[in-house]
C-alpha cells in the first residue's frame, strides 16, 4: 500500500474491493451447500471459499434449511487484484432527452414519426418491462413512447411468436423494434433472441431495423453478440430508450 | 379483542356490491347459453377418460375435436359417449380409445333410448362428484385432525420445472414453516387447448400442471403433514384456455387453493372474454362442491398500473369476483380475493396508503380469505432493499389482518428463487407475524384521518367505475379499457373457436348435478 501526505493511494493496475479499508479486499458471499447442516458442512465452506480465492475468511452464519441444505452468510478477503488501465467497456454513447426535445429532434431531422414494435416473444409472458417502456405512464415517472408524438408504437405483448414479430415488422414498416425478455430460465433468453435475429435476416428486414433488446439479464454485450443493435438492463427509463433510438436513427438518415 | 378496523361509507359498500351482482347476472344471459370445448373435455374427465392417443394428444381433445369435426358438440359430450357406452356396453375409456384410433365414429353409433342413455349418464356424473365430495371429506378431516395452522398463511412458490426436485424444494419450505405450497406452471401453460399428461421433468419458469403432478405433489405434502403435524396445502392455477379441466383434476387429486379470475385471462393473457366467463362459471362450481380455495389475481392490475391511481381497479375486480363466485355457490370463506402491496417505495407515507389499501379489502370482505401479494413492480437487483421493502409488506399483513401472505423474495426480479431466498423470506415473516401478533388488536386508526379516508375515496372510485361498467355491461367495460387500461374485444383474443352455443337438446350431467348439489337455481 503507498501512502502519501496521509492519503491512501488506490493502485488502478492492483485493484480490489473494499470493506472498511483501502485493499483489504472484503467480499460478502451467502450461498447454499447441498450437505446437512454440521460441522462437517462448516469445514466445506471454508475449503469452498477458499477455492474461490478467500485466503482469510469468516462463516458468519451456518443455518439448517433442512433436507440436506445447509446456509451460509461468509466474510472472504482476497488478495487477489484486477489491472483496470486494461479494461475496455462497451457503452452506448448518446444525450439522454427530455420527452419534448425528442420529439422535436425526430421532427427535426427525420421529419416524420418513428414506427416501434415492441414484444415480449415466446415462453415470456411477462409484460412488466416492455409496458414500462412503452406504455403511456412509462415508468419512475418517466413516461412511455406512447406518449410521445414522433413515435408510433405497437405493442404486441407477452408470449409473441418470433415469426408474428417478423411480420408485424414487415407489415408497419417498423423503424425500431423492442424486444423484452425478464424471466428466463436455463438460458431461454438466449435461444428466444437468437431464433428472432435469424427470423429477421431471413426475412431481409435486419438491415433496415433498430433491433434493441431489454430486461434483467440483457447486456450491451450480450446483445452485439446476439446481432443486435444495443441492450438495455434494469431500471431504463424510457427517455433513454427514446433518445437512443431518435439519435442512431437521425444518424443512420444522415449516413443515407 | 377485535382486529384493526376503519369505518367505510355503509351506502358505499351496499351500494357496490348491489352493482356488481346486477353487472354479473347480466353475463349470465350469455354464460347459460354456451357450453366450451374445455367444459365438454372436463365432462369426459369426469366420465373417467383420460390419457393420450398414439400421437400424445390427450383423449379429451380427441373426442371433442371428434364432435366438433362431426358438428354435433353443441349437444355436449354426455350424450354422445353415454349412447356409445350404453350401445356397446363398454366404458367412456374404451370408447374414447377407440374414437383415438379411428375405430368408431360416435354420430354413427345406433341411437339408444334417451332414458337409458341419461341413467347411465346421470350414473357416471353422479360417481365422480361422489369422488369429489369423499375427497373433500378426506381433506377437510385431515386439516381438522392436524388443526389449521396461524394466519397470515406463509405462501411460497416452487418452480423449477421438475416435478421431483419440486417436491425436494417443498420438503424444505415446509420444514423452515411454509403453510402453502404453489408449484408454479411452466410458462405459456395458460395458452395451451390441452392438459398434458403424465408426471413432467422438464418446464420453463415452472412445472406444468398435470394430473399426475398434482398427485405426486399431494402425496409428498400430505407425508410431510404427519411428520411435523401439521397440514401444508396445494395450490395450482385455474387460469387460461383449460380452467375447468385444471379445476376438476384438482377435486379429484385434493388440492387446496386454485388460482382462479374472472377476468385476468382476458386481461393478461388476451384470452377471450366470452370463453373465459363460460368457463369460469363452470370450473367455480367445481370448486365449491371441493371445498378448493380460489386465489384471484387483482395483483395484476398493479404491476401494469400505478397502485395508487388503479388502487380502485383492485376494488372494482375484487366486487366482481366475489360477486361471479358467489353465482358460483361459492361460500365467503372460501374467496381468495387478491390485491398487493405495490406502491412505489420511495412515495411519502406510502405505507400509509398500503394500510388503507389493506383495510380497505379487510373491512369491505370481511370474510373472505384475503390474499395479500407482494413488492414485485419496485423490486431492483439491490436485494438489501427488496428485503427491507418485504418486512414492510410483512407487517401491513400482520397488522392489517391477511390471510394468505404470498412471501416476497429479495431476488424478485433477477431470477427464480434460490433455496435459500425462499428460506430468508420464511425467516423475515416468521420474525415479523411473531414479533407483531396482536398489534391491529392493540392499535386503532384515528377516525376521520389519512387511512380512513383514503380506504373511502378508493371505494368511492370503484363504485363510479362499477356504476359505469353496469350501465354499459361488463364486456363492453373491458372494451373500453377500463380494468387495467387494457381493451379486448368480445371476438378477439384466443380461444373464441372452442364456444359453442347449447343446442337445444344440450346435455350436461355434470353441470346439472353440480348445480344441484350446491343448490342453484338457474333461469332458464
Amino acid at each position: 500500500m503507498n501512502e502519501a501526505n496521509g492519503k491512501v493511494f488506490i493502485d488502478p493496475k492492483q485493484l480490489t474491493s473494499y470493506g472498511d479499508a483501502t485493499n483489504d479486499g472484503a467480499v460478502q458471499l451467502s450461498f447454499t451447500l447441498p450437505i446437512p447442516h454440521g460441522a462437517l458442512a462448516k469445514e466445506a465452506a471454508k475449503k469452498f471459499v477458499q477455492n474461490l480465492g478467500f485466503d482469510k475468511s469468516e462463516i458468519v452464519t451456518m443455518e439448517d434449511m433442512k433436507e440436506g441444505y445447509t446456509f451460509f452468510v461468509v466474510y472472504g478477503h482476497t488478495q487477489k487484484t484486477i489491472d483496470i488501465s486494461k479494461i475496455k467497456v462497451m457503452e452506448v454513447n448518446f444525450r439522454v432527452m427530455s420527452r419534448e426535445e425528442t420529439d422535436a429532434f425526430i421532427q427535426e431531422k427525420i421529419g416524420r414519426p418513428l414506427v416501434v414494435v415492441g414484444a415480449t416473444v415466446e415462453s415470456d409472458a411477462h409484460t412488466v418491462g416492455l409496458d414500462a417502456i412503452l406504455n403511456m405512464k412509462g415508468y419512475h415517472g418517466d413516461y412511455g413512447l406512447e406518449r410521445y408524438k414522433m413515435f408510433t408504437v405497437h405493442n404486441m405483448g407477452s408470449q409473441v411468436l418470433c415469426e408474428e414479430v417478423v411480420r408485424k415488422v414487415k407489415e408497419t414498416k417498423a423503424d425500431a423494434l423492442l424486444i423484452s425478455q425478464i424471466v428466463t430460465q436455463k438460458n431461454i433468453h438466449i435461444q428466444n433472441l437468437t431464433k428472432l435475429m435469424d427470423l429477421l435476416e431471413i426475412e431481409g428486414v435486419r438491415k433496415d431495423l433498430l433491433a434493441i433488446i431489454g430486461g434483467p439479464r440483457i447486456s450491451y454485450e450480450l446483445a452485439l453478440e446476439l446481432g443486435y443493435d444495443v441492450g438495455f438492463g434494469s431500471g431504463t427509463v424510457p427517455s433513454q430508450v427514446a433518445s437512443y433510438i431518435a439519435t442512431t436513427l437521425s444518424e443512420r438518415t444522415e449516413m443515407a | 379483542m377485535s382486529r384493526l378496523s376503519i369505518t367505510l361509507n355503509r351506502d358505499d359498500v351496499a351500494e357496490a356490491k348491489k352493482t356488481a351482482k346486477t353487472i354479473v347476472d347480466d353475463v349470465f344471459h350469455f354464460i347459460n347459453k354456451h357450453t366450451t370445448d374445455t367444459i365438454e373435455r372436463t365432462v369426459l374427465r369426469y366420465f373417467g377418460v383420460d390419457g393420450v392417443d398414439a400421437g400424445e394428444a390427450p383423449l379429451p381433445n380427441v373426442v371433442v375435436d371428434h364432435l366438433k369435426k362431426k358438428g354435433v358438440l353443441d349437444t355436449g359430450s354426455a350424450y354422445w359417449i353415454s349412447n356409445a357406452c350404453v350401445a356397446t356396453g363398454k366404458d367412456p375409456q374404451t370408447i374414447a380409445e377407440a374414437v383415438g384410433t379411428n375405430a368408431m365414429d360416435l354420430t354413427t353409433v345406433p341411437s339408444q333410448p334417451l332414458e337409458k342413455v341419461y341413467r347411465f349418464a346421470e350414473e357416471t356424473a353422479n360417481k365422480a362428484l361422489d369422488r369429489v365430495e369423499s375427497m373433500r371429506n378426506t381433506r377437510d378431516g385431515l386439516l381438522t385432525g392436524l388443526g389449521d395452522n396461524r394466519k397470515p398463511y406463509k405462501y411460497v412458490i416452487v418452480a423449477t420445472g421438475n416435478i421431483y426436485e419440486d417436491v425436494s424444494q417443498a420438503r424444505a419450505a415446509s420444514e423452515q414453516g411454509a403453510d402453502i405450497i404453489a408449484v408454479i406452471r411452466s410458462t405459456a401453460q395458460s395458452l395451451l387447448d390441452y392438459v398434458p399428461y403424465g408426471p413432467t421433468t422438464e418446464g420453463f419458469g415452472g412445472t406444468y400442471a398435470t394430473q399426475e403432478n398434482f398427485r405426486i405433489m399431494r402425496q409428498a405434502l400430505d407425508e410431510i403433514a404427519v411428520e411435523q403435524k401439521r397440514y401444508i396445502r396445494l395450490t395450482n392455477y385455474a387460469s387460461g384456455l383449460c380452467m375447468p379441466e385444471i379445476a376438476m383434476m384438482a377435486s379429484w387429486e385434493g388440492l387446496d387453493f386454485l388460482l382462479n379470475d374472472s377476468m385476468y385471462g382476458i386481461l393478461f393473457r388476451d384470452i377471450n372474454m366470452k370463453r373465459t366467463f363460460v368457463d369460469q362459471y363452470f370450473s367455480r362450481l367445481i370448486v365449491a362442491l371441493s371445498g378448493i380455495t380460489i386465489n384471484t389475481g387483482e395483483d395484476n392490475y398493479l404491476t401494469t398500473s400505478d397502485a395508487i391511481e388503479k388502487a380502485y381497479a383492485v376494488t372494482a375486480s375484487q366486487l366482481i369476483n366475489e360477486a361471479f363466485a358467489k353465482k358460483a355457490g361459492m361460500k365467503e370463506a372460501y374467496m381468495g380475493l387478491g390485491h398487493a402491496f405495490e406502491i412505489n417505495p420511495d412515495i411519502e407515507n406510502g405505507f400509509l396508503y398500503e394500510l388503507a389499501h389493506a383495510l380497505l379489502s379487510r373491512e369491505l370482505f370481511p370474510n373472505a380469505t384475503l390474499k395479500y401479494m407482494p413488492p414485485t413492480k419496485f423490486m431492483t437487483g439491490n436485494v438489501f432493499k427488496g428485503y427491507a421493502m418485504n418486512t414492510l409488506f410483512n407487517l401491513a399483513s400482520v397488522f392489517t389482518g391477511q390471510d394468505i401472505q404470498l412471501l416476497g423474495m429479495l431476488t424478485e426480479a433477477i431470477h427464480t428463487p434460490y433455496l435459500q431466498d425462499r428460506y430468508l423470506a420464511i425467516l423475515n415473516a416468521n420474525y415479523v407475524f411473531n414479533n407483531a401478533r396482536i398489534l391491529g388488536y392493540e392499535l386503532e386508526v384515528k377516525k376521520g384521518c389519512f387511512i380512513e379516508k383514503r380506504a373511502n375515496e378508493v371505494l368511492s372510485e370503484a363504485l363510479t367505475l362499477l356504476k359505469h361498467t353496469e350501465k354499459v355491461g361488463l364486456m363492453s367495460a373491458i372494451r373500453e379499457a377500463h380494468f387495467a387500461d387494457i381493451s379486448r374485444s368480445e371476438e378477439g383474443g384466443k380461444g373464441l373457436s372452442g364456444v359453442h352455443r347449447k343446442s337445444e337438446g344440450y346435455y350436461n350431467p355434470v353441470l346439472n348435478e353440480l348445480e344441484k348439489r350446491l343448490g342453484i337455481e338457474v333461469e332458464s
